[in-house]
Formats: structure tokens, C-alpha cells, sequence
């Protein structure tokens, strides 16, 4: 009875409202749109699923999941050493005032940071102004000049996009990495320092195994988080589409929502392989 | 401890660089004289686009219908929140591992799913879209910082003080008013700060769920996208920042107190 009371309104908004929304929103990718008449077809077919797999489609899924990965990848090799460092070096202080320092980026205003880096890359910008300075504007040109990468300014480039994709999801790599190192005792880097090893041994064979799980788990934030981004790529980057964006624009300009629901299933079953994989790696040990 | 080498020092620091200095270089542009690009370094400094901005009625009813719905939807979050770890906290029953599930799933799909989830089931049930639809959406991905907060407070809250309670011959209500509401008070004033900044920032569910009213986030998006008023969009991004660090300083002292208090 007094369980019926706690959770009644909860249940009704969360299972019933919300997981109905999500239950509908499946079941009219089973739906069609009727191209010539503009309306949605409401007898169940696959058809929808069929106009999924189309190359034009997947290879926006190929280009998104690519993304994703090299952004995780960044993410770990940028957030090893500061979780390292907050981990084992810094002092109490220090290490408040540094978790806060990663803390208030992952709270502050996500559209303003993505913003923000549209001053930063634009052609007259910081970055461009910084290389002419040094005297090697060549170089960033020759790096813009890259097939594929390039573009003709940073903020219309894949290398702006991902520098942006970084710069956003990277706290949620160094949150859990610093949590996955904090318990990693001391007298275990010690010991392989007392039996000879190099630091960069024991790094790569006890640090570095003890740090997968952290690892695994900001993988899961980093991954999952460009997986469905539609803002970065509309603000930065050539405007190829994203998943995100493939989404927004299908059920919005195109008015095809089956397409767009069956879409939205793509990083919906790419999160769930990659939660499979991360769950064996340890990962939500570690969250 | 052992000190750092210079490597790892300098690595460390440039991760701490690359998340800090955007903003500051976004406190800089608020003030620049020029309005038609994003030249570095600014021509010369000027405060005036502040005037501009709070004079412009776009941005005064944008931020108003933010400052509302963060309210509101923090609100319901709470009360949603509170309710389900009450439930969840020291009872088992059916569907309790599903109920925490959907509790977090808000916050762990991408947004854009949440989003169009809803869109169309607003659709599909006839409603039109207003302040409420855009309440719903926030409230909905709200509740799971509510919900997190509250039910680690009550993990560490002992039994004893609720058995005493009502050994004492305290009915539910005084108990929970008397006894719980003050051991709560500290992860509800934490929780309630993080769902309104969550919410006050939100831009992808509410894109979705808004119709054609503009919270702030979706003018600064729209002025994002297509750029008009350049400086005015620099201090309202500056302001975006500040007006989103107070709660989660707030919230930050309030679950350090509340740690060392336990």
C-alpha cells in the first residue's frame, strides 16, 4: 500500500509515459511514408528496415562510429596522464581543486563550450592568428590541406570537429580513469619498481591493466555521447551528416519519422554491442 | 608520494589548459568591438553588447522561459525523484532492477532518441506543443539526477533512526517530515541545483519538444546556426556560464558538506 503510494506517479511517468514514447517510437519504424501522398502507411512492413540499409545510410553510420572511435581514442590518451597525475601526485588540496576543474566543464553549458570553438577555429581566429605568430601558417595550411581531414578552415574541418568532440566528452574519460587509479595501492608500483622494472614497464604491466575498467567505462560516455551528437556536427565541421543528424533531418525536413525511428535503433544496438564488450573488460565495476 | 616528472606534469597541465581556456577566450569575445567577425585579437574592448543584449526582448522572454521551465521541471524532479528512492530504498519488489533502469536511461540514450520519443508520442496523443511539453521532456531526464542523489543519501542514512521514530509512536508523515526530510535536505538541495542546470542548458530534447517557443539555449542555437548579432550572442553565452556555475558550485559545497558530515 504504502509502496502503491511511492511509486504510482513515478511508474505512470517513467514506464508509462516515458518507456510508452520509446515503445511507440519502435513500432513506427514498422510503419512507411507513402512518398507520393506525403502521409505515413500504417500497415506493419519491413519496408523502412529495407530503406535503412542503403549505402548512403550506412555510410553515415560508418562515418559517425569512425568518429566515435578515434574521439575515444584521444580521450584516453589526453585523460591518462591527468588521471595519473590527480591519482598518485597530487596532494589533498591539489587534488580538490583539479577534480573541480574537470567537474565544472562536464556541468558548465554544453552549447556554450561547442560555441565557444567556433571562435577559436574560425579562419580569423585565435588558432590561425597563434600559427601566424610562430611563423608557421604553412604548416596549419598544409595540415588543412589534407584529403578527407581538411577543409578550408578549421572550423569547416573533421579536425575541428574533433577537437571539439574531445574537448566535450573528454571529463567523462578522466573521472572514471581517476577513480580506477585511486584504487590501485601503492605498494604495488612500488614493488615493481623494487624489483627492477622501468617506470614505462610498470606502466604498460601494472598500471595500465589495473586502469581498463576506468578505461572501459569513460569509453562508454565518449563512445555513446558522439554516437548521437547532432549539435557539434551542425556548428562545426562540414555538415556531412552525423547518425544524430541523419535522424533529425529524416523525421524533420524529409517528415519521414519511421525512417527516423528505425535510425535511432542504430546507437541503440551499436551502445548495446559496445556495453557487452565493456562489461567484460570491467567496465561498470568501475562506474 | 613521489613527485611527478616533467612529462607527466606537462601533460596534465595541458589536459587542465585544453578544458579551461575556451571559456576564457569566450569571456574575452563578450567585450570585443567587432561585430561582424570573430577576429583575434578583439580591435579594442567595449561593455555596450551587454546593454544591447538585456534590451533585447528575444533574449529577456528566451531567458525567462528557461529560468520557468528549469524551475518547474526541477520541481517535479525532485518529487519524482524522492518518491521512486522511497520505493526503491529498503524494499524489494517486482520491477524494481527495471524501474531504476528506465530512471537512467533519459540520461543514458542520446538525447535525440529521448527527444523524438517524445515528439512523436506528443503527436500521437493529440497534444499541442507548449511550456508543459518542454517541462515534460526536461523533468523526464531530471529525475534520474534527483533520484541518484537522494537514494545515496538514504544508503547512508541508518534504519534506526526511522525504527526509532516510530517506536516513539511518530505516524509515516512525522516521521518523514521530522525525521527524514532533514537528513535529505542537503542531497535534495544538491540534487535540485544539478536539475536545474541540467535542464536550464538542454538543448537537444528540447528542440523536440518546444514547438516554436525558444528557451535560451535554442536562440543561442539558432543564432549558432545562422549568425546574426554576433556580439550579442557572445555576452549571452557568457552569461549562459556564469548563470549555470552558481548552482553547480552550490551543489558542489553542498555534497562536500554533506560527505565530511557523515
Amino acid at each position: 500500500m504504502r509502496l502503491a503510494l511511492l511509486l504510482g506517479v513515478p511508474l505512470f511517468w517513467m514506464v508509462g509515459v516515458y518507456g510508452g514514447s520509446l515503445a511507440a517510437l519502435l513500432v513506427q519504424s514498422f510503419f512507411r511514408l507513402d512518398s507520393f501522398a506525403g502521409t505515413i502507411d500504417r500497415s506493419p512492413t519491413l519496408a523502412t528496415w529495407r530503406d535503412l540499409f542503403t549505402d548512403a545510410n550506412m555510410s553515415v553510420a560508418a562515418r559517425t562510429i569512425g568518429m566515435a572511435s578515434s574521439v575515444t581514442l584521444a580521450s584516453i590518451v589526453i585523460a591518462l596522464p591527468l588521471a595519473y597525475f590527480i591519482a598518485r601526485h597530487a596532494s589533498r588540496r591539489t587534488k580538490a581543486v583539479l577534480v573541480l576543474a574537470v567537474m565544472i566543464p562536464l556541468w558548465s553549458s554544453y552549447l556554450v563550450r561547442v560555441y565557444s570553438w567556433k571562435l577559436i577555429l574560425s579562419a580569423d581566429g585565435i588558432v590561425n592568428w597563434f600559427f601566424e605568430r610562430l611563423g608557421i601558417g604553412g604548416l596549419l595550411d598544409a595540415v588543412l590541406a589534407l584529403p578527407a581531414i581538411g577543409g578550408p578552415s578549421l572550423s569547416v574541418s573533421y579536425i575541428g570537429q574533433f577537437l571539439v568532440f574531445v574537448y566535450i566528452w573528454l571529463p567523462y574519460m578522466v573521472l572514471p580513469i581517476q577513480a580506477a587509479l585511486e584504487r590501485v595501492p601503492r605498494s604495488f608500483i612500488e614493488a615493481s619498481a623494487d624489483l627492477g622494472a622501468h617506470p614505462a614497464t610498470t606502466f604498460r604491466k601494472v598500471v595500465w591493466p589495473l586502469a581498463i575498467p576506468g578505461v572501459a567505462a569513460g569509453s562508454i560516455f565518449t563512445f555513446s555521447l558522439t554516437l548521437g551528437d547532432y549539435i557539434i556536427p551542425t556548428v562545426i565541421g562540414d555538415s556531412s551528416p552525423f547518425i544524430g543528424l541523419a535522424i533529425y533531418s529524416y523525421q524533420g525536413v524529409a517528415g519521414n519519422l519511421p525512417l527516423a525511428a528505425a535510425f535511432a535503433f542504430v546507437p541503440i544496438a551499436v551502445m548495446g554491442l559496445y556495453l557487452f564488450g565493456a562489461k567484460r573488460l570491467g567496465a561498470f565495476e568501475a562506474l | 608520494m613521489r613527485t611527478a616528472g616533467l612529462g607527466l606534469k606537462a601533460a596534465a597541465l595541458g589536459a587542465i589548459l585544453y578544458l579551461h581556456v575556451p571559456i576564457a577566450i569566450l569571456f574575452l569575445y563578450a567585450f570585443t568591438t567587432e561585430d561582424a567577425s570573430f577576429k583575434f585579437p578583439p580591435p579594442s574592448l567595449t561593455t555596450r553588447w551587454f546593454e544591447v543584449a538585456w534590451n533585447n526582448a528575444d533574449i529577456r522572454a528566451a531567458l525567462g522561459l528557461s529560468l520557468r521551465v528549469a524551475f518547474v521541471a526541477m520541481v517535479v524532479a525532485l518529487i519524482l525523484g524522492t518518491l521512486t528512492a522511497g520505493a526503491v530504498w529498503r524494499t524489494r519488489f517486482f520491477g524494481r532492477e527495471a524501474l531504476s533502469l528506465f530512471i537512467v536511461l533519459p540520461i543514458a540514450l542520446p538525447g535525440i532518441i529521448t527527444g523524438i520519443a517524445l515528439r512523436s508520442a506528443i503527436n500521437l496523443a493529440d497534444l499541442s506543443f507548449s511550456f508543459w511539453t518542454i517541462v515534460i521532456g526536461h523533468a523526464t531526464f531530471c529525475v534520474a539526477v534527483a533520484y541518484n542523489n537522494v537514494i545515496a543519501r538514504l544508503r547512508r542514512t541508518s534504519p534506526s533512526l526511522i525504527e526509532a521514530s516510530m517506536d516513539l509512536g511518530a505516524r509515516g508523515w512525522q516521521t518523514f517530515r521530522h525525521v527524514l526530510l532533514p537528513q535529505l535536505s542537503s542531497a535534495l538541495v544538491t540534487g535540485g541545483m544539478l536539475a536545474f542546470a541540467l535542464s536550464f542548458d538542454e538543448i537537444i530534447v528540447t528542440t523536440f519538444t518546444a514547438g516554436n517557443q525558444q528557451t535560451l539555449p535554442i536562440w543561442i542555437f539558432s543564432s549558432l546556426v545562422r549568425p546574426r548579432n554576433r556580439p550579442v550572442t557572445n555576452v549571452v553565452a557568457l552569461a549562459v556560464v556564469v548563470l549555470t556555475f552558481v548552482p553547480i558550485v552550490v551543489a558542489q559545497r553542498f555534497s562536500r558538506r554533506a560527505e565530511e558530515s557523515s
